[in-house]
C-alpha cells in the first residue's frame, strides 16, 4: 500500500505493508539505515526519530499512524541544534561502537529544542530511555552540556 | 534500483574506499619486514600493515575489527607516528580474512580480536611497518635530490631537507622500487607526537555521528531475503514439525524450514518486519526429550554444593588442600563467604546478524561485524562445500560485542550458512536476531559459585586461604581447548584468583566443573568477571576482620617487589589518592576500593556511594587508575575504562539470566535492564605514565568495578555475595 510521507523536508511515496513500524519502512523500504534497531519495544531508544520535532521511537510508530507529520531522521539532521549536537559529540569523542548514537543524538536534539540550557537532572531524565551498552553516558551528559554552550555562542 | 555490486560499493562508502596500492609494507611469514608492489602485494607472501597509493594516500590496514574499542584509532596512530604524517593524512581499511597473514600473535594461527590483545600484539608490528615506509620514501627523495637520506625528514606529509620540500606523493613510485629496511630505527618515545597525545581524536567518529557508518545490520543487497529463526523454548530441544499455514497470510513471507540440525526453524521473508511477523505465525512442535529442564535455582544449588565438596581439580600446586585446612584450623579468626554469580548475556546494542551474498562462481561474501574471520571461513566452507578461500569476508563495524560476536562454534554465521544452504543459493540471505533471540540465545557468561575461607592470625595476617570455584567450563570441547585447558583446569574458570599478584600465604584453589546447562562463552573480562569480585571482596572482609584499612591491608600482600606487585600497588595508591581515600566521605556516604590485574593491565577503582533516607544507594563517583603500559591513545583508554566500569557495575547491580524449567525467563531489555545514564554520576580516570609495552584496555576496566561497588556498600553495612545486587537486598536510587 502506498503511503505519502514528509521525510527530512521532502515528500515521497513509499509502498509498504500496513502495520509496519516506521523503523522498518525507513530501513528496509527506503534503505535509510542510520536509524537503528535495538529492541523493537521502545526500551532502548536506538530507533529514535522526530515526528514534528518531537523524539519518538520509530519501532513502535506504525506507518499507518504517521499521516502528514514531518519525519526527521539522523540523515536529515541539518539544523543549528543538530549541528551543535553533532559537533559536541565529535569534540568529546562520545562514540564507541556507535550503534546507539543516532538515537542518542536525535533524543538530545529533541531535549535541547525544548530546553536550550538543561540541568544535569533534565539531561539524565530526557536521555534515560536511550541505552548505550558501551556505557558512553559520561560523555553523552557532557556533550549535551557542550552542545548547549555551542548553541549559546 | 542498483545492482548488488553498486549497492555494495555505495554501502562501503562510509569506510575507506578501496584504492590500489603503489606499495605496501608489512611482514613475511618469518616475521621479517618487507615491502611489496602491485602484483606482488596480494600474490606475494606478505601481511601488509600500511598501504601507500600512487597519489600519496596512506592507509593503515586494520587487522582487528572495531567493536567500539578504538582499534581503528590505535593502529592508525602507530603507523602515522612512525611514518611522519598527521592523523588527517591517513585513513584505514579493514584487512581481509587470512589467518596465514593476519594471525593474532597471542592466539596462534587464527585471525581474531579478543582478550584485549589488539594493541598489545600490534604495537611493534605497526610501528615497524610505518618506520620502514618512511625509510623508503626518504631514500627515494634523497636519491632524487642527490643528498644523504639522513639529512631529510618527513613531517606532516612533506619530505623536507636540502633546502627544499615536496609532498610524499612525488616519491611514491620511486619508493615502491626500494627494499624495505630489515630493522628501521623506531622513534624515541620522547619524540612521539601522536602516541600518547590526548588530543588525537577517534577515527570512526564522523560516520557514527551522522548515521553513515556501515554496520552489518545495515547491509541492503538487491534481492536479499531476511531470515529469522524460531528457536526452541528450552536449550537442546529439537524441532519435529512445523505448521506455516497462518504465516502464508503475512505479506513478504517466503518459506519456513526446519534447520538440518533440527535446532530451530528458519523463516524466510522479503524484509525484516515480514520475517518477524511470520515467525509469530509459524507454529512448531518440539521434541523436549534431550532438552534442559532445570531451573536456575537448581543449577545454583548444584554449584554451591560443589564448592562445599572436595574439588575436582587442584589448581594450585604449592599447598595441598589438607595443608591449608590445617593452617586455617590453627588460625585465630576465620572469614568465610560463599558467592554466586548468575548467567549473564552480552547484549550488544546491535543484535547479531550477518549476510551471505552468493557470487556467480559459487563463492560467497559474508558481510559481518566479524570478530573471528578465519574461524568463520572454515566453518562456513565446511557447511557450504567451499574452500575457506571461497568465503570472502567483508568486515563491517560491529555494534558492540563484549565477546558475543566470537563463539567457538561460530554460531550465528553458521546459522546463516545453514539457512542459505537450504535455498537455491541465488539470493543473498541476511540473518537477523531480535533482542529476544539475543537474551534467550545462550552463549552466556557461565554461572559460578565460589567459597573462600581465610584464616587470620592474632596479628590480623592471612595464614591460609582456601578458595573453591565451581562453574561450567568455557573452553572444554572447543577448538581452543588446547590453549586454555591444562591438566583438566580451564584457566578461564580460575584466572584472576590463580595467578593473582597478591602473595597470599597458604593459598589453595580447587575447581569443579559444572554440568552444562546451556552454551557459555567469554564475556567481557571472562573469568575475571567473577574472580576479581571474590578476591577483592574477600580482601576487604579480611581487612575489616583485622581492623585494618583496606588499602594498607592489601599493600601487605604486595610487598615482595615483583614488577606486577609494584604496578598493582602503583594503581592502588594512585586511585586511593585521587579519591581522597584518607579523608572521611561524609555522612551517609562510603567508599569501596578494588584492584585487579587482567590482560596484562592493572586497574584500581574507588566507588563512592551515598545512601538516601529510604536506603537507596546512588553511585556518586568512580575514580580509576590504570597502568596499561604505553598509553597509545589516552582518550581511548579513558573511554574504555569508562565503558568497562559501566559494563561491570550495570550487570552487578541488576542483571541475570535465569531459567525456569529450562526456559529463559528474560525476554527483552525491561527484564535485563541496561545501565542507564543516571546510574553513575561521574567517572574519573588517571593513567599511570609507563614505558612498558602496551597491554589490554578493552576488558581490564570491568573486573574491579563490581567489587569496588560491593565494598562501598559493605562499608555501609551490607556485604553482597550473591548477584545481582537488586535481588539480594540492595536498592538503587
Amino acid at each position: 500500500m502506498a503511503f505519502s510521507l514528509t521525510l527530512n523536508g521532502k515528500t515521497l511515496d513509499v509502498d509498504a505493508t500496513p502495520g509496519t513500524p516506521l523503523l522498518w519502512v525507513l530501513r528496509d523500504d527506503l534503505k535509510m539505515t542510520g536509524t537503528k534497531f535495538g529492541c523493537g519495544i521502545s526500551a532502548c531508544g536506538a530507533c529514535t526519530v522526530h515526528l514534528d520535532g518531537q523524539p519518538v521511537r520509530s519501532c513502535q510508530t506504525y506507518i499507518d499512524d504517521v499521516g502528514d507529520a514531518e519525519i526527521t531522521t539522523i540523515e536529515g539532521l541539518n539544523t543549528p541544534i543538530g549541528n551543535a549536537v553533532q559537533q559536541a559529540w565529535a569534540e568529546l569523542d562520545v562514540v564507541q561502537c556507535g550503534y546507539c548514537q543516532s538515537g542518542q543524538i536525535m533524543q538530545a536534539v529533541g531535549l535541547l529544542s525544548g530546553a536550550p540550557k538543561p540541568s544535569v537532572d533534565e539531561i539524565e531524565s530526557a536521555m534515560s530511555g536511550n541505552a548505550c551498552r558501551c556505557a558512553t553516558y559520561q560523555r553523552i551528559r557532557a556533550a549535551v552540556q557542550r552542545a548547549s554552550e555551542i548553541m549559546e555562542a | 534500483m542498483t545492482t548488488a555490486e553498486t549497492s555494495r560499493r555505495t554501502f562501503m562508502k562510509g569506510a575507506a574506499a578501496t584504492a590500489a596500492a603503489a606499495f605496501v609494507v608489512g611482514l613475511t611469514p618469518n616475521g621479517a619486514l618487507a615491502a611489496a608492489s602491485p602484483g606482488t602485494a596480494n600474490g606475494g607472501n606478505i601481511t601488509p600493515f600500511v598501504k601507500i597509493t600512487a597519489d600519496g594516500k596512506i592507509f593503515a590496514i586494520v587487522k582487528h575489527f572495531e567493536m567500539g574499542q578504538g582499534t581503528t584509532t590505535g593502529l592508525t596512530t602507530l603507523i602515522a607516528e612512525e611514518l611522519g604524517v598527521s592523523m588527517d593524512e591517513i585513513d584505514y581499511e579493514f584487512a581481509p580474512a587470512d589467518a596465514g597473514r593476519y594471525n593474532n600473535l597471542l592466539f596462534g594461527k587464527i585471525q581474531g580480536t579478543g582478550g584485549s590483545t589488539a594493541i598489545a600484539n600490534s604495537y611493534n608490528q605497526y610501528r615497524q611497518a610505518g618506520a620502514a615506509a618512511r625509510h623508503m620514501l626518504l631514500g627515494a627523495a634523497a636519491e632524487a635530490w642527490g643528498v644523504e637520506a639522513s639529512t631529510l625528514t618527513l613531517e606532516a606529509g612533506q619530505i623536507v631537507g636540502a633546502g627544499q620540500s615536496a609532498p610524499i606523493a612525488e616519491f611514491v613510485a620511486a619508493a615502491a622500487k626500494r627494499t624495505a629496511p630489515e630493522s628501521p630505527t623506531l622513534k624515541d618515545p620522547r619524540d612521539f607526537t601522536l602516541i600518547g597525545n590526548p588530543d588525537v581524536a577517534r577515527r570512526d567518529n564522523s560516520g557514527k555521528i551522522n548515521g553513515t557508518a556501515p554496520f552489518a545490520m545495515d547491509v541492503q543487497l538487491d534481492g536479499q531475503m531476511v531470515v529469522v529463526l524460531k528457536r526452541p523454548p528450552r536449550f537442546r530441544a529439537t524441532a519435529t514439525s512445523i505448521d506455516a499455514t497462518d504465516a502464508k497470510d503475512v505479506p513478504g513471507f517466503i518459506d519456513a524450514k526446519i534447520l538440518p540440525n533440527k535446532a530451530g526453524v528458519v523463516i524466510y521473508a522479503d524484509k525484516t518486519w515480514a520475517a518477524f511477523s511470520a515467525r509469530d505465525a509459524v507454529s512448531v512442535t518440539w521434541d523436549f526429550s534431550n532438552a534442559e529442564s532445570r531451573s536456575s535455582d537448581a543449577i545454583r544449588q548444584q554449584l554451591i554444593d560443589a564448592v562445599n565438596a572436595p574439588a575436582q581439580f587442584d589448581v594450585t600446586s604449592d599447598n595441598t588442600v589438607s595443608d591449608v585446612a590445617g593452617l586455617i584450623e590453627g588460625a585465630d579468626k576465620v572469614v568465610e563467604e560463599t558467592f554466586y554469580f548468575p548467567y549473564l548475556a552480552h547484549a550488544p546494542m546491535e543484535p547479531l546478524n550477518c549476510t551471505i551474498e552468493p557470487q556467480k562462481d559459487g563463492s560467497i561474501i559474508l558481510h559481518d561485524g566479524c570478530q573471528m574471520p578465519t574461524g568463520v571461513q572454515g566453518a562456513l566452507g565446511k557447511i557450504l562445500g567451499l574452500d575457506p578461500a571461497q568465503v570472502a569476508i567483508n568486515t563491517l563495524y560491529a555494534g558492540g560485542s563484549f565477546g558475543r560476536r566470537a563463539t567457538p562454534s561460530m554460531d550465528y554465521p553458521v546459522e546463516a550458512a545453514l539457512a542459505f544452504s537450504m535455498t537455491d543459493r541465488t539470493r543473498p540471505v541476511k540473518l537477523v536476531w531480535s533482542r529476544e533471540d539475543d537474551l534467550a540465545g545462550g552463549y552466556y557468561r557461565p554461572a559460578f559459585a565460589h567459597k573462600v575461607r581465610i584464616g587470620l592470625n592474632g596479628a590480623g595476617k592471612i595464614v591460609g586461604w582456601d578458595h573453591r570455584i565451581a562453574g561450567q567450563s568455557i573452553f572444554k570441547d572447543t577448538l581452543f581447548e588446547g590453549f586454555m585447558v591444562k591438566d583438566g583446569v580451564d584457566n578461564s574458570s580460575v584466572e584472576g584468583a590463580h595467578g593473582s599478584p597478591y602473595a597470599i600465604p597458604g593459598h589453595y584453589i580447587g575447581l569443579s566443573d559444572a554440568k552444562p546447562a546451556t552454551s557459555v562463552n567469554w564475556w567481557r573480562s571472562v573469568g575475571h568477571s567473577h574472580t576479581a569480585y571474590v578476591m577483592e571482596c574477600m580482601m576487604d572482609s579480611a581487612a575489616m576482620a583485622s581492623g585494618r584499612d583496606p588499602v594498607d591491608f592489601r599493600m601487605d600482600y604486595l610487598a615482595n617487589g615483583t614488577k606486577d606487585q609494584q604496578r598493582i600497588a602503583g594503581v592502588l595508591k594512585l586511585a586511593a589518592e585521587k579519591a581522597n581515600w584518607g579523608t572521611p566521605p561524609g555522612a551517609g556516604r562510603a567508599r569501596g576500593i578494588a584492584v585487579h590485574k587482567s590482560f596484562g593491565s592493572f586497574v584500581a577503582e574507588v566507588v563512592e556511594v551515598a545512601r538516601s533516607s529510604d536506603d537507596a544507594i546512588s553511585i556518586e563517583k568512580v575514580t580509576c587508575a590504570v597502568d596499561c603500559g604505553v598509553a597509545v591513545n589516552p582518550d581511548v583508554i579513558r573511554a574504555q575504562i569508562e565503558g568497562g566500569v559501566g559494563y561491570g557495575i550495570g550487570h552487578v547491580m541488576r542483571n541475570e539470566i535465569t531459567l525456569d524449567g529450562g526456559e529463559v525467563v528474560q525476554w527483552n531489555f525491561p527484564d535485563y535492564e541496561p545501565l542507564r545514564i543516571g546510574d553513575i554520576k561521574a567517572i574519573e580516570t588517571h593513567i599511570v605514565p609507563s614505558d612498558e609495552d602496551p597491554t589490554g584496555i578493552g576488558e581490564p576496566g570491568t573486573p574491579p568495578a563490581g567489587p569496588a561497588l560491593a565494598n562501598a556498600i559493605a562499608a555501609l553495612g551490607t556485604r553482597v555475595t550473591s548477584l545481582p545486587m537488586i535481588k539480594n537486598g540492595v536498592g538503587f536510587a
